[in-house]
């Protein structure tokens, strides 16, 4: 598989993205937390440009020892969400936050040195 | 080791700009790999925010008293105003970026901006005509002063016919009908129904006037006798007593957009209309396709025990409901396409399904939508997508849209 240069790591900033065009592939480029992760910027629901959208933690309902509701909170999970309809994916892993069973094909990235590269 | 570099492309996300064609490219890739320039695709539900040209419409306003109240209404910005807003997130707390983003969109030259920015929208999908509806005036059915529903419906037609549809052949509306004034919702279609770019009327669904009312049957008999359709375009009211028990976005939006069409379909067939206007045209706007499905095997079931309760029909009420025309989005998609494919049939969809996107709302839908059902053949695709809702229009099938990166007209 070759790998892709993508961009230098003194350029990618925690929370920058990359939208990297490699023939008629499109692969989202993320640095997220220290870590870096790429993901297949199509969307599984109707092929938008899904890593192209916010990044937003996932929302949690929070219930009391009661099982009474207490209210929303933000957790320390961070989802990005596709831009057209608001498909959310788990930014560590691809996984669709409404079905576990749907996720993007994950691609793994590499620093070699001051640069960040993408196997494709 | 096999390192490539430089590469096709890389490229930075940008939150301060935004183009209705780049934000589609994938759209037009789509469009591009399903060929659809070869085939006509209409749209017949699609949006854009009049709200955004509420300065130019209110010099439409008739009555100066009246234009002099929206004009200072307008000028007061978030406070209190002529005009409701209506209680609901519909772009997911920002999560659908356009919805914010599209202020930044750059247009040039002379044509309207809401024209320029439909065409390019539409080209990316692969669309050549759509049905232009307005966003914030789909809740104006309740306005409690029905002289605002008919001041602001008949100066935002006035200003549609003239700007837009005049200027524009590849955008045409059903005009909005000021219903809950019975004489001016006939005036309408008297004084807009002949008007370039008008190809029928839309009811606004969220509204508290029953179809059946005698005082609405000289518009349905005009409307008959021009044969141009009448359409009811759902949407919500968070307000009604039984969706006030709603406390999230995503259940008043499942059920308020099917509730009110419900209503009125109800409303339409026991009271014998189709009977009172066999050749009326009639479409359902954005409730998806399960409720008519659920709806038809309900009337049915009690219509053969209780037939005197609506003597003036001759058939089951699927069969008149069969008849009429349906708009796909937000067409479900359930895991089974088998369930799909049986409420394709149970509508009629190759004769009286007419695929629509709701662009740029949140849950707007692509031709995909249609083409990609492995159960339908390609005429009865094409059918869906343009060739049902341009007889119906009488828009002429020939492709005229461009998709960017196929050869130009």
């Amino acid at each position: 598989m070759p790998e892709i240069f993508v961009v230098k790591a003194a350029d990618f900033g925690e929370g920058d993205r990359r939208i990297v065009r490699v023939g008629e592939k499109e692969i989202g480029v993320f640095h997220h937390e220290g870590a870096y992760y790429a993901y297949a910027n199509q969307c599984v629901h109707s092929g938008g440009p899904a890593c192209e959208g916010v990044m937003i933690h996932k929302v949690l309902d929070v219930i009391g020892a009661d099982r009474t509701y207490q209210g929303q909170v933000f957790s320390d999970e961070m989802h990005f969400v596709c831009p057209w309809h608001g498909y959310e994916y788990e930014l560590k892993t691809g996984v669709c936050a409404g079905d576990r069973n749907l996720r993007l094909k994950k691609y793994d990235v590499v620093r070699r040195g001051d640069d960040i590269y993408v196997i494709a | 080791m096999n390192i490539q570099t430089p590469v096709n492309e890389v490229r930075e996300l940008h939150f301060d700009r935004f183009s209705s064609s780049d934000s589609l490219a994938k759209a037009a890739e789509q469009a591009r790999k399903r060929n659809y320039q070869d085939f006509l695709i209409v749209d017949v539900d699609s949006h854009h925010y009049e709200s955004e040209s509420y300065a130019e419409v209110f010099k439409y306003i008739e009555s100066p008293v009246l234009r002099r109240s929206f004009v200072e209404s307008a000028g007061r910005g978030g406070r209190s105003s002529m005009l409701g807003g209506s209680v609901g997130y519909q772009d997911i707390s920002g999560r659908i970026t356009r919805h914010w983003l599209r202020k930044h969109e750059k247009v040039e030259g002379t044509s309207h901006r809401d024209i320029v920015t439909t065409k390019r929208w539409m080209d990316a999908m692969g669309v050549d005509y759509a049905c232009l509806f307005p966003t914030p005036m789909l809740f104006l059915g309740t306005h409690p002063q029905v002289e605002i529903e008919v001041a602001l419906s008949r100066a935002y037609n006035r200003w549609l016919c003239e700007q837009i549809l005049a200027e524009e052949p590849r955008i045409v509306s059903m005009l909005y009908l000021p219903f809950n004034d019975p004489e001016a919702t006939y005036q309408m279609v008297k004084d807009f129904g002949d008007k370039k770019g008008v190809v029928g009327f839309m009811v606004t669904a969220p509204r508290y006037k029953p179809v059946h009312d005698n005082a609405y049957m000289k518009t349905y008999a005009l409307l008959e006798e021009i044969g141009k359709p009448i359409s009811f375009h759902a949407a919500y009211n968070w307000n009604d007593q039984s969706l006030t028990l709603l406390n999230r976005f995503i259940s008043v939006h499942a059920l308020g957009f099917m509730w009110f069409n419900m209503v009125h379909m109800t409303n339409w067939v026991v009271n014998g209309i189709p009977e009172r206007f066999p050749k009326l045209k009639v479409m359902w706007i954005e409730s998806g396709l399960t409720w008519a499905y659920s709806l038809m095997q309900r009337l049915d079931h009690s219509y053969l025990m209780r037939t005197s309760d609506c003597p003036s029909l001759k058939r089951k009420p699927s069969e008149y409901m069969r008849e009429m025309y349906f708009s796909s989005q937000p067409m479900e998609m359930p895991d089974d396409p088998s369930i799909l494919e049986a409420t394709f049939k149970m509508i009629n969809a190759e004769t009286q399904l007419v695929w629509s996107s709701d662009y740029p709302h949140w849950d707007f839908d692509l031709p995909g939508v249609i083409y990609d059902l492995p159960f339908l053949n390609e005429q009865s695709k094409r059918n869906i997508l343009g060739g049902n809702a341009a007889k119906l229009f009488g828009l002429d099938p020939t492709p005229v849209k461009n998709i960017p990166g196929t050869m130009p007209r």
